[in-house]
């Protein structure tokens, strides 16, 4: 009897493993074909920034297959990097992106090592503070910086609206809170007897900062780092209502207030632009994805 | 003589020196470093951030020539127009719309590259991310020129399909359908990164488990992966649905509001209100609008962050 059972039991369980692994082999048919879709969709407006850019004004207003380039040309990519008022804007925007994410570091780094750190009155209270300046979108503050700064070059007469230097002070506002609050993270998943035996030894907490904590938390800082840049890089908001001359304007504005002239849409160059305007953080993001992975997930995941 | 006059003077000096001493006690002192440190951080904020955010409480109740206090008169004023509530209904349908369609995007496709070999995945992770990446302004330009009334390249491609041109940014659905559409691809991305690496979080015997006890592939989602990612849905769509919220880019770049203000959401009218109208009072009363729904979305992800630090 019982032998009889188990020979039943033997080859149904078998069938059951076949099947299974068949399920699997077409799980993984079908993510692939999604995936793929997927792909497409994500992919599609890059790669037509490219096609578009290798392309003269005369083949785009031809109107022949516009996911084909008959004629490949560079004359676009020449005509902006020969350009100084281009140039100019790629500079104004590299000037700030770096100077942005220096002093992003310099205020964000030790803030965060004394609230991961150093108990003080408030620390608490500060730390929350300043994850909820992170959740302030920059369109809830424009008007009134604006007017504020209005008011302050009406004062005291220094002008800082139309000037590209008012956006080293605008743009900390979006990376500070941030950078300090996954640093504070990173910061506190450094064990305390690192810093214990440190001060043991002698180390001021300046020299237990720059000696112990920054090294170990590098990945944290490159993340830091690389996310400030981005932003500082991407921002569009401010640059367009605090900055109006064209001597400056940051890349994503002076593309789109120079290029398009009223109607008249020289959509190769403006293709070419955006593309040279996406390069720097694409290219950061290819050489370091992990760390800008990283810095992506511990926002919402450390802390 | 010279004894008695040097009486006073040493006594001076180390009085000197144990004031000396005691300020640099007091620097010395963890809690005046620490505070010391912060302190960049904390000027930043309160000038920066909080201050004028009280500032446009105040220019809220101004006139547009900000010499005359008005109250709530311009709230008033924008209760009256029905541009406003065009604007408020479009906000909410943008946001919520947006955010579901990238969350359950997201959700999708990070199954997808969970579910193939380790070694093809970081390949995928990295072309998939890349409209996160580039500026949402440069790539709304790509959008713009695929969505051109003349050249489309969209409606190049379904005209071989037999389906007419689309005014992909011309009628105001469409326009709606096309700033959502742009919204979810910059934006699905995200989603799709932090549900993987929630994902990979997830014990893989819970599977087993729920493999051995018969639970097909719709069971293991609904008992097991979604429960074991809640928390993390839930702060990245409220995360997401304050960015979405606030959202400036790509309206503006897109439609700028356009045709006939049936695409503007709050920012984008503030700003053409504010600065473009050099109504900054009114503007400013525009922007407050956004305040309520974000702090309800800070709340909750203050809440659900705090339980996590419980939780580790």
């Amino acid at each position: 009897m019982t032998t009889v059972t188990i020979d039943k039991a033997g080859p149904t369980r078998k069938v059951k493993y076949g099947s299974m692994s068949r399920d699997r082999a077409w799980a993984l048919r079908w993510s692939y074909f999604f995936l793929i879709i997927f792909a497409i969709f994500f992919l599609t407006p890059p790669l037509y920034m490219i096609i578009t850019s290798l392309k003269s004004s005369a083949e785009i207003s031809a109107a022949t297959n516009p996911w084909w380039v008959l004629h490949p040309t560079t004359e676009n990519y020449v005509a902006l990097l020969t350009s100084n008022q281009f140039l100019r804007f790629f500079w104004n925007s590299a000037i700030v992106s770096i100077f942005v994410v220096t002093l992003t570091m310099l205020i964000s780094v030790p803030a965060a090592f004394a609230l991961s750190r150093m108990r003080f009155w408030g620390s608490t209270i500060l730390a929350t503070g300043v994850f909820l300046t992170y959740l302030i979108p920059e369109t809830l503050l424009f008007i009134p910086l604006f007017k504020m700064f209005a008011v302050i070059g009406d004062l005291t007469g220094i002008q800082l609206i139309n000037k590209w230097y008012v956006l080293l002070i605008l743009y900390p506002t979006l990376t500070v809170p941030f950078c300090t609050w996954i640093m504070i993270g990173y910061f506190a998943s450094i064990p305390k007897e690192l810093d214990e035996a440190a001060i043991i030894d002698g180390a001021s907490w300046f020299q237990t900062l720059t000696r112990i904590f920054i090294p170990v938390a590098l990945p944290g800082l490159i993340a830091a780092t690389i996310f400030a840049f981005t932003v500082s890089w991407a921002q569009f908001l401010y640059p367009l209502v605090f900055t109006t001359s064209t001597d400056q304007l940051v890349m994503p504005v002076g593309i789109i207030t120079t290029l398009i002239k009223g109607d008249v849409f020289n959509w190769g160059q403006i293709m070419t632009g955006a593309l040279l305007g996406a390069a720097p953080p694409l290219i950061i993001y290819a050489f370091l994805m992990d760390y800008y992975i990283a810095g992506l997930t511990a926002g919402a995941t450390k802390g | 003589m010279a004894y008695v006059a040097l009486q006073p003077d040493s006594a001076a000096a180390t009085q000197r020196a144990r004031k000396r001493s005691s300020l640099q006690n007091v620097l010395k002192r963890k809690s005046t470093v620490a505070f010391l440190m912060a302190l960049p951080l904390i000027l930043l904020i309160a000038t920066l951030v909080i201050y004028p955010a009280f500032y446009a409480l105040h220019l809220a109740t101004l006139n547009k020539s900000m010499a005359r206090f008005v109250g709530l008169g311009n709230f008033e004023f924008l209760f009256r127009r029905e541009t406003f509530w065009l604007v408020v209904k479009q906000s909410c349908i943008f946001a919520i719309t947006a955010v579901i369609f990238k969350a359950l995007i997201g959700f999708i496709v990070a199954h997808f590259v969970h579910n193939i070999p380790a070694k093809g995945q970081r390949k995928w992770r990295g072309m998939l991310l890349v409209p996160w990446v580039i500026p949402p302004a440069m790539s709304t330009l790509a959008w713009l020129w695929l969505f051109d009334p003349s050249y489309s390249a969209f409606n190049y491609t379904l005209s071989f399909f037999g389906i007419g041109p689309i005014p992909w940014t011309g009628d105001a659905y469409w326009a709606r359908f096309s700033v959502i559409l742009v919204n979810i691809w910059v934006g699905a991305p995200f989603f799709m990164i932090m549900y993987l690496a929630a994902l990979k979080s997830v014990p893989e015997q819970l599977y087993e488990a729920a493999a051995i006890d018969g639970a097909n592939w719709w069971q293991r989602i609904w008992y097991v992966t979604l429960p074991m990612m809640r928390n993390i849905i839930a702060i990245t769509t409220l995360f997401s649905l304050i960015v979405t919220f606030a959202n400036f880019d790509i309206v503006r770049i897109l439609t700028a509001g356009g045709p006939l203000d049936h695409t503007h959401i709050f920012a984008t009218w503030a700003f053409r209100i504010g600065i473009e109208g050099s109504d900054i009072p009114l503007g400013a009363s525009v922007s407050l609008f956004m305040v309520p729904i974000l702090a309800v979305a800070a709340i909750f992800i203050l809440r659900d962050i705090s339980k996590r630090g419980n939780e580790a």
